[in-house]
């Protein structure tokens, strides 16, 4: 039969909640298939259900009442590792993306309305990650369990093997925690020597202070050395990323409303960002304030603001390092940085114009690690997949694996460890900060 | 629903590698070609020959219709269900068996994406010469059923050219090899006839294609016409002038317009009417030479700018630009049907000037993106599925653009296939006597006739609907081009209501 929706009576969409996927975005999809080879779950497994085309195909038959809302739909949307490879190639310029978190935020609804909730998820989604506090807490108590022996005995006694075999994995690959986390450590302003050449407020993350919080120091250090007066705002919170992937976004906007305003307050030109992920998601506030004019607005502005470090380092201008660093290297694209920011060229400018960098390109460098936000603890399968083909591609002589998401750190700190090689896995703005140093001690 | 059908498909396969819910099924209700669509009883996920040949065994004995399908990338219908049949999914047999880089042959899967191959034997400067427009994501085994061609067919030839043996699993599940890796395979040409067979006559489960070694060197240009006209006479000259270019491509404005919205953004003039991507290749010594008389017979042709890539991301930007088009029509409309009419070369002029007039009298934009150079038509027919009766009208324009290519001495068909989507044109362009040995060609193979039935090749029935048709639309042509413009828009939508419509858009009621 030729399609003519016209000709059928109108179903009702299994789209019941408010906002739902919308038409403009699905309608764009002219199911060419380009996208298909690029997406690494249809790689994994050929079926089109699985793959972007597919899912925004589900997306709109749900959207127009022919299919329900069930694991048909379901599923296919929680195997996308929202890693964005298909947003490069479109042509069409369709937002997968932006679709399938839709569709989540659906899904998200649906199950608490049955009571269908997962008590982990829902802990971790608004128990957690939306309270500094609670996060700080978090990190002290893993800082303890690292440094007072408990790790070491944690260890030997086996009582890790009550975690997932992922999880355990996880824990193995916790890098050892500092003295605290950068938004307390760091002073509130910290003036460049020169001429101020920009302002710029560092947005410090949830995982990444808890984690990586020496990535953040080294972040705020290398903005001053290149003139960039930088503040931070101690009332942030974590961006909501996270729950803009699980489908939680009521949560996500109150998270994004309260980091708005505090980052208005500061009355800055920039927000300067180190982690992919968290990157994207603030880029994307006003994708979650379709309905409200007002906030939607402030989002724009907001958004506008954002800067990936190595973004804004190349646009204010950043001074190439004078010391040699010699040290062989390769680079990972994060899909938040290459496929949702389209930002590339940045961070290979910055790296190679450190005297002594030997950047060696990985072929598909900007195929996903299976980080994927938290994509390695819900589905551990594909994304150790994903990590074994990640790992093959590493050039071999490489001392380091460079990279701009602390997500993609830990995956690939795991993958490094799995394989008992001798590879450093540093941030981008970390090979930048050491070689500055060298510069003040020859 | 699951039967003991569903249970012996499990036997085979397995339980994950066989997908029977109504609802999981649902995504493969269609391929690229989208203005028609059915739902499969079950999807199957083969890994080998002799799974295939286990399922087609059992489908055949039990007489369950069943189809082919690849990447579902085809413009056709080709791996559109029409209901009700097994969708034997080819995706996960996608592995390079061997290659041979002495005698440059190289034995695939059928799943196995047409670029990889490209991909996994660049390293020894070799390459897999036919590329369609979807070359990166589209397979072996959907290029093998469809006899593919892509932009430099010009000068390398289609699929069928490439491909020198295959194994292949038959409607009744019986396997035999075809054709000969090397030399000529005496008596009947088998694999001709199953290469571009659409899925009818069997599924190749290994293919043995031929590879080349990378030419030394090729020049890539771009040239814009302010006039269709000239392009299009550059193009007939040089060809003309002896020189056999690698592709000639031509893009029209408002194709221009969709791919410059797009990630593969070139920055065409919005005032050109035609744009002509020109490649040459061979030894280094004479490309320049070449490139050289080809643009100055694009100057001849009063070009308004022409330019040669300066590097390799240049080229590869245009070449993004042209291969892209189709899929970038999503900038300007929800939904379009591309064509296939292939004209001879001198006739260009002409027959986009006739697809123009049915644009206007349908009203419905039609892009052109086409290889220029083997006179192989892509009007791309934009319409929107949601407003009513606009599904309708641009399968009736897009046949009627096919007629034109008939008309103008050429074919319905250039690469893309039948299908479902041109099986009504099929009795345009044959007779009766004619389409009567493809059909008992089809009864050697598929006495049953239930292996993609309902494409490539129309059933009598429908044939006798299509002419009688036909003899309507001849009878009154004449007359309707006397008429102005509005009023023939009326005429010819109440008589297509009454006639056309029937035998080009009810195919599988």
């Amino acid at each position: 039969m030729v399609k003519d929706s016209s000709s059928m009576a109108p179903r009702l969409s299994d789209f019941c909640y408010p906002d739902a996927p919308e038409e403009d975005k699905y309608s764009v999809c002219v199911h060419c298939g380009f996208c298909l080879e690029v997406c690494p779950t249809y790689q994994a497994w050929g079926d089109e259900n699985h793959s972007p085309r597919g899912r925004v195909f589900l997306i709109k038959s749900c959207a127009e009442g022919e299919l329900p809302l069930d694991e048909s739909v379901i599923d296919p949307v929680f195997t996308c590792l929202d890693c964005r490879a298909c947003e490069t190639v479109c042509p069409s310029g369709v937002q997968v993306g932006a679709l399938v978190e839709e569709a989540r935020g659906q899904v998200f609804h649906a199950r608490r309305e049955h009571g269908d909730r997962d008590p982990l998820m829902r802990l971790f989604l608004r128990g957690i990650f939306p309270r500094p506090g609670r996060l700080k807490t978090i990190r002290r108590l893993v800082r303890f369990y690292q440094k007072s022996g408990l790790r070491t005995l944690a260890r030997s006694t086996g009582v890790m093997r009550v975690l997932p075999p992922q999880a355990r994995e996880m824990e193995d690959v916790i890098p050892e925690i500092g003295r605290g986390p950068a938004i307390d450590v760091l002073p509130t302003v910290m003036v460049p020597k020169g001429a101020r050449k920009a302002t710029a407020a560092l947005f410090t993350g949830c995982v990444m202070d808890v984690f990586f919080s020496d990535v953040n120091e080294a972040t705020a250090r290398v903005m001053v050395r290149n003139g960039v007066e930088v503040h931070v705002p101690r009332e942030q919170i974590c961006c909501g990323a996270l729950q803009v992937h699980a489908g939680d976004r009521d949560m996500a906007r109150e998270m994004a409303k309260k980091n708005i305003e505090v980052f208005e307050r500061a009355g800055v030109d920039y927000i300067a960002i180190n982690a992919a992920g968290c990157g994207a998601a603030l880029k994307e506030y006003p994708e979650l304030f379709h309905d409200d004019p007002a906030w939607h607005e402030r989002a724009v502005q907001f958004s506008a603001r954002v800067r990936d470090i190595t973004q804004l380092l190349v646009e204010v201008g950043f001074d190439p390092p004078k010391a040699e660093l010699p040290m062989s290297i390769t680079y990972h694209d994060a899909c938040h940085l290459c496929h949702a920011q389209k930002i590339r060229r940045e961070p290979r400018s910055l790296l190679t114009s450190v005297p002594g960098v030997d950047l060696r390109e990985m072929p598909d460098s900007d195929r996903c690690c299976g980080s994927a936000g938290i994509y390695n603890l819900t589905h551990p399968d594909m994304a150790g997949e994903l990590l074994e083909r990640k790992m093959d591609d590493v050039p071999e002589g490489v001392e380091a694996i460079v990279m701009g998401n602390p997500g993609c750190m830990m995956q690939i700190r795991l993958g490094v460890k799995k394989r008992n090689q001798q590879l450093r896995v540093m941030h981008t703005v970390e090979v930048l900060d050491l070689a500055y140093q060298r510069e003040e001690t020859p | 629903m699951r039967d003991s059908h569903i249970d012996a498909l499990v036997e085979i396969v397995g339980e994950r590698r066989c997908l029977w819910q109504p609802n999981q099924v649902r995504a493969y209700a269609c391929d690229g070609y989208t203005a028609e669509s059915g739902l499969p009883r079950a999807v199957v996920f083969p890994e080998s020959t002799d799974e295939v040949a286990q399922i087609c065994r059992y489908l055949y004995e039990h007489e369950i219709p069943y189809l082919p399908r690849g990447a579902g990338t085809g413009l056709s219908g080709g791996a559109t269900p029409t209901g009700g049949q097994v969708v034997i999914n080819l995706a996960r047999m996608n592995r390079l068996l061997a290659v041979d880089f002495a005698n440059l042959r190289a034995i695939v899967q059928p799943g196995l994406v047409n670029l990889t191959l490209t991909r996994r034997i660049a390293h020894e400067d070799c390459y897999y010469a036919p590329d369609p427009s979807s070359q990166s994501v589209c397979t072996i085994g959907g290029n093998f059923a469809e006899n593919a061609g892509g932009s430099h067919c010009l000068k390398y030839g289609v699929t069928t050219n490439h491909i020198v043996a295959a194994k292949v699993v038959l409607p009744d599940g019986s396997v035999i090899d075809v054709g000969a890796p090397f030399g000529d395979a005496p008596g009947y040409d088998l694999l001709g006839l199953l290469v571009g067979s659409e899925g009818t006559l069997g599924i190749a489960t290994e293919i043995t294609v031929r590879i080349l070694k990378k030419p030394q060197s090729l020049r890539t240009a771009l040239a814009y016409f302010d006039r269709v006209a000239d392009a299009s006479d550059t193009v007939t000259d040089i060809i003309v002038a002896g020189i056999i270019p690698a592709a000639i491509e031509m893009m029209d404005q408002l194709a221009m317009q969709a791919v410059d919205k797009s990630n593969y953004h070139v920055g065409y003039p919005n005032d050109i009417e035609a744009v002509l991507l020109i490649e040459v290749d061979g030894l280094t010594a004479g490309v320049d030479d070449v490139m050289e008389r080809v643009v100055e017979l694009c100057r001849k042709h009063h070009v308004r700018e022409v330019r040669v890539a300066q590097s390799d991301g240049e080229r590869a930007l245009w070449w993004s630009s042209r291969k892209m088009a189709f899929g970038a029509m999503g900038r300007l409309s929800p939904d379009y049907i591309v064509q296939d009419g292939v004209i001879p070369r001198t006739r260009l002029t002409e027959v986009l000037q006739k697809i123009e007039g049915i644009s206007r009298r349908y009203g419905l934009r039609i892009a052109n993106v086409f290889h220029a150079g083997d006179g192989n038509l892509h009007p791309l027919v934009l319409y929107d599925s949601r407003v009513p009766g606009e599904a309708e009208r641009a399968v009736r324009a897009g046949s009627e653009v096919l007629r034109a290519c008939v008309d103008a001495g050429g074919s319905i068909t250039g690469e893309h296939g039948v299908g479902i989507e041109k099986i009504g044109e099929m009795a345009y362009m044959f007779s009766e006597d004619e389409l009567q040995v493809q059909r008992a060609v089809k009864a050697c193979f598929d006495g049953k006739g239930i292996v993609n039935a309902g494409k490539l090749i129309p059933l009598p029935g429908r044939c006798v609907e299509v002419k009688h048709a036909r003899e309507i639309i001849d009878d009154h042509w004449q007359i309707l081009n006397s008429f102005p413009d509005q009023a023939e828009v009326q005429v010819r939508a109440a008589r297509a209501e009454k006639t056309a419509a029937k035998p080009t858009t009810s195919v599988q009621g």
